[in-house]
């Protein structure tokens, strides 16, 4: 298959960005003409990225582990820091959680957003970019630039559109990530010194000393155990989902969480694997850690965001475990999970907004019994809760399927742990769901809501509809990843026993 | 030894021209021609910028080796005329607004300007400090320029005081140098030290003497006391010349310093840059977080911008020069649009400088309080805005010499910093409105801001051209 001289890569990263500048500088004003407009030129501009990153998926070449659709030119030239954008079986299903999440989250604000529509729109087109762009660099330096930028929008977002403790909330959410990330520059630039090269295929090579790895992988861990966020620093996360918009938390729980297990897998794992086989047993017990303790405090939330938020953290601690694993099963079962989770907990945050919008509070007691009123909000919202307990027949149930049996590989005490956290994420969906549509029928505001309008609908039914398929033919994603996943794993083992070490000389141009 | 070449202080010599015959203008005209003088200074000033880049930018020697000029003094010249062109700009309205508008202003600023000239391409020890107290003199009459300020003459008096007693130590270093090596002139001195064993301890206690006088200047901690009273004290325009050039010209004073004559001695000096750098970024982060006007702040934020730019200085190397004179500079062209926004802050035509007087400011002046934004962002060092770029150089070449420590501090301090910058963005877009300022920005203040926020916003897509002409720049330091 030729492949198209365009670079299909950059558009597909910046056409967002060109769109936030369409509304920055072509749309005047602050009304309603131009708050319209301005929502029109962000939905399209997200649906034609969506369309150009599809037309990316359908001409993926699954059989290629490498990197495809690469582009590449000088950028920094003193030092010898290119810009590089590539995206293999790994990267290509987050670039696409992106690009279908952000029309989603346009969509679910169309009416919730009220003050600032120009605005936030663009701070959405922008944020979007930055996240493609973390996905598919393929320069540490580049890769460092988006991972950070994506700061600025969000903190813009939280701050401006959320709830009454966005200040405090986006402070924390910012001064947390960043300090984990500050920490990673100086991870990044040892590794600089150390090889000569910031390119990430390059570096995937390199064999660095064992103390330097240590260091380095601490670093590293700094920066995407923040962001992932692992216990015990997840605890910026309920606050940040607690004050941010619907469309932020969605975004946030969808793609922002992704990047910190997305970072592990392509610089943890293949730069660093002495100090990942050394740090494995760290890992897997602050994953069982996070999969029981949050699971615990899930049970015990008022809020639906926050009870969301925490049992966020508990799935995220299923996606570390199934990373550290390095079996194929553990790794392909976290990358599923991650898609899985992307697509469920955005869902459900769509589903909180839902009657959020209608009763303006996210208090679990003061809904019950809506299922007379809203029975279409009840079908969804039932298959969205079992995705994340992870029934069979959902996505949630491949990926925690998956790691666990990884895990069971690896360590059969950890992973029989980490299997508890499956039925606690059971008591506390099912607790959820129970409190929300059933129960007791007391108050008369949430019994006179209205069903779902069809913009709901036509919001929620996709997600619906990705959770069944990913779940009932998972294959369709997994042979995708598989190629990506296997050379990792293989190089992994590659370097541990030892067997490359004439890399030494790899970026000494 | 005699020679008679002036060709590269053609631009020196037309700014001390154009001084004096604006100095007699002003005289017979009066105060209301101040408008007029300071026009013509900014537009001498370009000319003098394009002499400059008229000259041969190789190495020359003149007036018996007291003067140097080199691609990396036609750097920072150039960018020591943009500053003061800016400044000069910045302040035309300013000062009459305040009802200060006196021709002294704008002379004052080019003579401080020759003075700065003067010190980067110094290369004796007696130019250096003809150029820095031409500078200094000049400064301490502009901070104390607002005369019916109590606030402004204390800043001056106290700007004096401190600056004589570090221009004292300076004195005192240089004395110490001059009887261990019965020489003043750089290269003779350099190739002395050179031929040396160990460096003598009198040449060693000179140093730390001109160190201490030095880091006074570019107000790095634990000499940094007298910068927030000044910075507060003085009229907001001419805190905004403070923030932007004599420190840029101080630095490259000190970099030819240090790389020049000082070579031999790397080992001793390194371990004095090292930890006024630690302790700069220390005081600068932490101080600033209790401030509530916007020019201590910022005043404290320019002292941990320092520590940032020394750490470049430690590496020692090309690379890390580079990256200092780089990151001097986009904290120039960033200061510039902040001070823009600064002195725009005016109400029934008072000014004001407090953080809570931004307070919803992206309601009433939704392009003002973006610019802001992204230029707090720049100078917190977050990315993509070009502060990261300079942070990023200056960390590089400190972790390529293997200086982790000051590299983490560096990064944990800027996370401290991202707090307080984060506070102003904080206020003016997540606060209840306050009144509206006044309108009627000046046109030069608007070109300044755009031009500022495009550089911030812009750096990412060509940085090459920056970093290679700086760390070219800074190689011409590193020839022998």
């Amino acid at each position: 298959m030729d492949m198209l001289d365009f670079p299909l890569l950059n558009f597909v990263t910046f056409l967002p960005l060109a769109g936030a500048l369409v509304i920055m500088l072509v749309i005047r004003g602050d009304g309603e003409i131009a708050a319209r407009n301005s929502k029109l030129v962000a939905l399209y501009t997200s649906l034609f990225t969506f369309a150009f990153s599809l037309f990316m998926f359908q001409n993926f070449d699954s059989s290629d582990a490498g990197f495809q659709f690469e582009v590449q030119s000088s950028w920094l030239k003193p030092f010898g820091i290119n810009y590089h954008l590539g995206v293999d079986g790994i990267s290509i299903f987050f670039i696409l959680l992106a690009t279908f999440l952000t029309p989603v989250c346009i969509l679910s604000s169309w009416d919730a957003i009220k003050v600032r529509v120009k605005e936030f729109m663009i701070a959405f087109l922008v944020l979007e970019t930055f996240m493609i762009g973390t996905f598919c660099a393929l320069d540490a330096v580049l890769f460092y630039v988006f991972f950070e930028g994506v700061l600025i929008p969000m903190f813009l977002i939280i701050g401006v559109w959320g709830g009454p403790r966005r200040v405090y909330s986006s402070y924390k959410f910012f001064l947390f990530t960043l300090l984990g990330s500050v920490l990673m520059l100086v991870g990044l630039l040892v590794l600089y010194a150390m090889t000569g090269t910031t390119d990430i295929p390059l570096l995937m090579q390199a064999d660095l000393p064992f103390d330097v790895q240590k260091w380095l992988w601490i670093a590293f861990f700094a920066s995407f155990a923040v962001k992932m966020p692992m216990w015990p620093v997840h605890t910026w996360l309920p606050d940040a989902h607690v004050e941010a918009p619907t469309a932020g938390s969605v975004i946030l729980a969808g793609v922002l969480l992704k990047m910190g297990g997305y970072g592990f897998l392509r610089f943890s794992i293949p730069m660093l694997p002495d100090a990942t086989a050394y740090f494995t047993d760290f890992v897997y017990i602050l994953s069982v850690i996070a999969i029981i303790y949050t699971s615990l405090i899930a049970l015990v939330q008022d809020d639906m965001k926050k009870l969301i938020a925490y049992s966020s953290v508990a799935h995220m601690g299923f996606v570390t475990l199934g990373i550290f694993t390095i079996t194929q099963q553990g790794v392909e079962g976290a990358i599923f999970q991650m898609l899985s989770h992307g697509i469920i907990s955005g869902a459900l945050f769509l589903c909180v907004g839902v009657v959020y919008d209608r009763l303006h509070t996210r208090e679990i007691s003061r809904y019950g019994g809506i299922v007379q009123n809203m029975p279409k909000y009840a079908t969804v919202f039932m298959i969205l809760m079992l995705g994340s307990v992870g029934l069979p027949g959902t996505s949630g149930f491949v990926g925690e399927f998956l790691v666990l049996l990884g895990a069971f590989q690896s360590n059969t005490l950890i992973a029989a742990l980490a299997a508890t956290g499956v039925i606690l994420g059971a008591a506390y969906m099912l607790m959820l769901y129970r409190r929300v549509v059933f129960g007791p029928r007391e108050h008369h505001d949430a019994l006179s809501m209205p069903d779902l309008n069809s913009r709901e609908m036509w919001l929620l039914i996709p997600l619906v509809a990705m959770v069944l398929w990913f779940g009932v033919f998972p294959n369709q994603v997994m042979n995708k990843i598989s190629p990506s996943v296997e050379r990792l794993i293989a190089e992994y083992n590659d370097k541990l026993n030892g067997q490359i070490h004439d890399a030494e000389n790899i970026g000494q141009e | 030894m005699l020679d008679f070449n002036l060709i590269p202080l053609i631009p020196e010599i037309f700014m001390a021209i154009i001084a004096m015959g604006l100095l007699i203008v002003g005289v017979f005209n009066g105060n209301d021609s101040t408008r007029v003088v300071s026009w013509a200074a900014a537009a001498g000033l370009g000319i003098a910028a394009l002499l400059l880049m008229g000259l041969d930018w190789q190495q020359t020697f003149v007036m018996s080796g007291m003067f140097t000029f080199d691609k990396f003094a036609g750097l920072l010249k150039l960018m020591i005329l943009l500053g003061l062109i800016i400044s000069i700009a910045l302040s035309v309205r300013f000062i009459k607004q305040e009802g200060m508008e006196r021709f002294e202003y704008p002379i004052l600023i080019l003579f401080a300007g020759l003075g700065m000239m003067i010190m980067v391409s110094a290369n004796n020890f007696l130019t250096l400090y003809m150029g820095l107290e031409l500078q200094s003199l000049s400064l301490y009459v502009l901070a104390a320029f607002y005369r019916n300020s109590r606030k402004s003459a204390e800043a001056g008096i106290k700007y004096f005081l401190l600056g004589a007693l570090s221009s004292g130590l300076l004195l005192f270093g240089i004395s110490l140098i001059y009887g261990f090596s019965g020489t003043l002139d750089y290269s003779m001195l350099g190739n002395a030290l050179d031929g040396m064993e160990s460096i003598p301890v009198g040449i060693t206690f000179g140093m730390v003497f001109i160190l201490a006088g030095l880091a006074f200047k570019i107000s790095a901690a634990p000499f940094h006391m007298w910068t927030p009273d000044v910075y507060e004290g003085a009229p907001s325009s001419v805190t905004a010349f403070f923030a932007m050039v004599p420190k840029l010209a101080a630095i490259g004073l000190l970099m030819r310093l240090l790389f020049v004559p000082f070579d031999a001695a790397t080992e001793q000096w390194i371990q004095i840059i090292y930890f006024l750098s630690l302790l700069s970024m220390i005081v600068g982060a932490f101080a600033a977080l209790v401030q509530t006007d916007i020019k201590r702040l910022l005043a404290y934020g320019s002292i941990a911008n320092i520590g940032y730019a020394l750490i470049g200085l430690v590496a020692a190397t090309p690379e890390g020069a580079g990256s200092v004179v780089l990151y001097m500079f986009i904290y120039m062209i960033a200061t510039a649009g902040v001070f823009a926004i600064l002195i725009s802050m005016r109400r029934g035509g008072r000014a004001f400088t407090k953080i809570e007087d931004l307070a919803g400011l992206s309601k009433t002046a939704p392009a003002m309080a973006y610019a802001m934004l992204i230029l707090m962002f720049s100078m917190a060092g977050i990315p993509p805005m070009a502060g990261f770029f300079g942070k990023l150089l200056v960390f590089n070449a400190a972790v390529d010499q293997g200086y982790y420590i000051l590299a983490t501090v560096g990064v944990v301090t800027s996370v401290v910093a991202a707090f307080y910058y984060l506070k102003i963005v904080k206020v003016m877009f997540f606060d209840e409105a306050a009144d509206a300022f006044d309108g009627g920005i000046p046109l030069a203040r608007r070109i300044i801001l755009f031009v500022s926020v495009l550089f911030a916003v812009a750096f990412i897509f060509k940085p090459a051209v920056f970093v290679e002409n700086s760390v070219n720049a800074a190689s011409a330091l590193f020839t022998e």
